[in-house]
């Protein structure tokens, strides 16, 4: 579904990622890890296409299509979804007309008619269940004055209703307590199936308590040095990086 | 027809007007002259160098055919209001259509039903009072509550003559109730320039609305001067959306002369191409226990320019004022620009003022989580920047007349920005 080959991306002429390498088949779910300033969310950028990252060398394919090619809400449509590190508070932005609108232009793009009220309506009723969230919020505006869970759980929500194949989670876990870390991951983990795929990056082991994943990768200065099973992440739960910064600049010398 | 020269403005504009015998006004010319960058009120704003520049020949506008057809097409669709047509400036009963519970007088060159003092001593202000043709005095009685709004709708066709200057006093007794709605609609695409003043007195507990649309032909220059007299626990709300034509200036003072009253004034401007629009605000909090309110906001692209000059007055007896005002910005391009100045004085020493200007750019930010959601990039640019300006229009309270400001925002966000 996704494959990324030797990608090299800078910012503002600093090189982040230096030749990544990563394969991800439909019904996986891969983790990112790794230490601080790794590269792990200028990966997860480079991915939903954000503009201030320079892609200097490297190739991105999605479902068989130049990904590095399309707009950021080409990338959405196509069925790129990233959640976000830090989700944006957008004042005037009422969360419904917000969904409905992206909601439906995904919906255009790909060939389906826009729902119309009432169906946008159950749809959100049946997604709220998902990831617990009030109603209440839905009628605020975009994340604005939302707590730190609740705007995560808000990330998980806009998943659910725009139905991504590949789900980029980018430290959705950082900052929640175990009960909003519960319920952000029951929610993933009942949107798996097997024609869809999952990213998730974080700094933590405890996620991956919840998210079982598939395979697991470190980054480390801009590559990927190690990939291994769930049971990596609990070596490094219980030794921390420096044993792989070690060996990785080990091998660079 | 005359041809004016840089040298002798004053002379040719008062010749080509045919001065209507008001020599108090011709006074104020001929001492104060055309204001120019020199001036400190029309510092960023050189119409008088703009009318120069861009009318060569120059004469007092006469009013055109124009049939009762031209007027329902020119009226904003789905408004359910009174109408007072004005042709090339000049009042036509004929095609008006006047409520009941109101007066409309047609006022000849010349004559005043009342004055509104000028601080500045404006010259064009000066000139519409020294120039104007059948203008027009309203008078709403004790106790009447207008049930519609009044659409005061000036018909415009600049090859009948450029310069047009609409004159209307207002006058509201006790515990009355109105909307005006002001528009200038233009029949061509020539230039011409829109010299208007609106007066409004109000007795006292009365409530009025004004509000201005220009969404002229992008040639279009215009001085306007609104002033108002509000006595005792009145209120008293202007709205002035501005998102066209070539340069613009709108002058509103507030004179809150009794206590308990309220005034507030609003204003969107949206400006793209070389627009340049000056908003003028002046509040005078006279007695004590009165409020005002202000919120401006714009959103500029292209080369267009944008002035705000806000001014609160707290007199000595003014105690207990609450004065509020705030100016915000969006620049969108390197090349448009925004001068906003605050200008507080404060006699009195009991009372809450506040003020602030904003100026930023569109949060990119905020624009690539709407984008990763699947939103388009031009469409997410718009509904940011609805976002930032919409709240303006809230205040708006006539649905139809709402409704319509928010059409034209929103297509002029969605398309040229």
């Amino acid at each position: 579904m996704l494959s990324i080959k030797n990608l090299h991306a800078s910012i503002e002429g600093t090189p982040i990622l230096k030749g990544i390498n990563l394969e991800v088949k439909a019904g996986e779910v891969h983790a990112i890890m790794g230490p601080n300033g790794s590269g792990k969310s200028t990966l997860a950028s480079v991915l939903a296409g954000r503009e201030e990252y320079e892609v200097t060398q490297g190739e991105v394919t999605f479902k068989s299509k130049d990904l590095l090619d399309l707009s950021p809400e080409d990338r959405a449509r196509e069925g790129v979804f990233l959640a976000f590190q830090y989700p944006v508070e957008i004042p005037g932005v009422s969360s419904t007309n917000f969904l409905r609108t992206a909601v439906n232009q995904v919906r255009e793009y790909r060939g389906q008619d826009p729902l119309d009220a009432v169906k946008f309506l159950t749809l959100i009723k049946e997604k709220m269940k998902l990831v617990e969230i009030d109603q209440k919020l839905l009628s605020r505006s975009l994340n604005e004055g939302f707590s730190g869970g609740e705007k995560k759980r808000n990330e998980i929500f806009q998943m659910a209703m725009l139905e991504p194949t590949l789900s980029i989670l980018d430290e959705t876990d950082s900052g929640l307590d175990i009960d909003a870390l519960r319920i952000v991951s029951n929610g993933v983990n009942q949107l798996k199936s097997d024609d869809k795929a999952t990213i998730v990056v974080t700094h933590y082991q405890r996620l991956l308590d919840y998210i079982i994943p598939d395979f697991v990768h470190v980054l480390y200065n801009g590559k990927i040095v190690k990939s291994g099973t769930k049971e990596l992440a609990l070596e490094l739960e219980e030794k921390g990086y420096d044993w792989i910064k070690e060996e990785a600049d080990k091998a660079t010398v | 027809m005359t041809t004016i020269t840089k040298d002798n403005i004053i002379d040719s504009l008062l010749s080509s007007v045919q001065p209507n015998g008001n020599s108090e006004a011709v006074q104020i010319i001929r001492d104060n002259g055309f204001p120019t960058n020199k001036h400190e009120e029309y510092k960023f704003t050189n119409i008088t160098k703009r009318i120069e520049n861009k009318i060569q020949a120059f004469q007092q506008a006469k009013p055109f055919y124009l049939t009762e057809e031209d007027v329902t097409n020119a009226i904003i669709k789905n408004l359910d209001a009174d109408v007072l047509v004005f042709n090339n400036g000049q009042f036509s009963s004929e095609l008006s259509r006047i409520g009941e519970g109101y007066s409309v007088s047609t006022i000849g060159s010349g004559e005043s039903p009342f004055t509104i003092k000028d601080l500045y001593g404006d010259s064009y202000l000066a000139l519409n009072n020294a120039s104007f043709e059948n203008g027009i005095y309203i008078q709403i009685p004790k106790n009447k509550v207008l049930d519609k709004p009044v659409l005061i709708l000036n018909l415009v066709k600049a090859n009948e003559g450029q310069l047009i200057t609409p004159k209307i006093w207002i006058d509201c007794a006790e515990n009355t109730e109105a909307v005006f709605i002001d528009q200038a609609v233009s029949q061509d695409e020539e230039t011409y320039f829109l010299n208007g003043s609106v007066e409004i007195r109000t007795a006292a507990n009365s409530h009025i609305h004004y509000y201005r649309v220009q969404i002229q032909n992008s040639e279009a220059l215009e001085v306007n001067n609104l002033l108002t007299d509000i006595h005792r626990d009145s209120t008293f709300t202007s709205f002035l959306l501005s998102l066209e034509g070539d340069m613009i200036r709108n002058n509103v003072t507030l004179n809150l002369l009794d206590t308990g009253c309220e005034g507030n004034m609003y204003g969107l401007y949206l400006l793209g191409g070389k627009t340049h629009v000056d908003n003028h605000t002046n509040v005078d909090h006279t007695k004590p226990h009165c409020e005002s309110n202000e919120l401006y906001k714009g959103v500029l692209t292209d080369k267009s320019r944008g002035v705000f000059n806000g001014k609160i007055f707290v007199r000595e007896d003014a105690q207990k004022t609450n004065a509020f005002q705030q100016n915000n910005n969006i620049l969108l391009s390197d090349e448009a620009t925004i001068n906003t100045k605050p200008q507080l004085e404060i006699w009195a020493d009991d009372v809450k003022c506040s003020h602030g200007c904003t100026t930023g750019q569109l949060d990119e930010e905020a624009l690539f989580y709407l984008q990763a959601r699947g939103i388009d990039k031009d469409q997410g640019k718009a509904l940011l920047l609805y976002a930032f300006a919409g709240d303006v229009i809230e205040h708006v309270k006539i649905e139809a007349f709402k409704e319509y400001c928010i059409d034209l925002v929103q297509k002029k966000l969605g398309t040229n920005f």
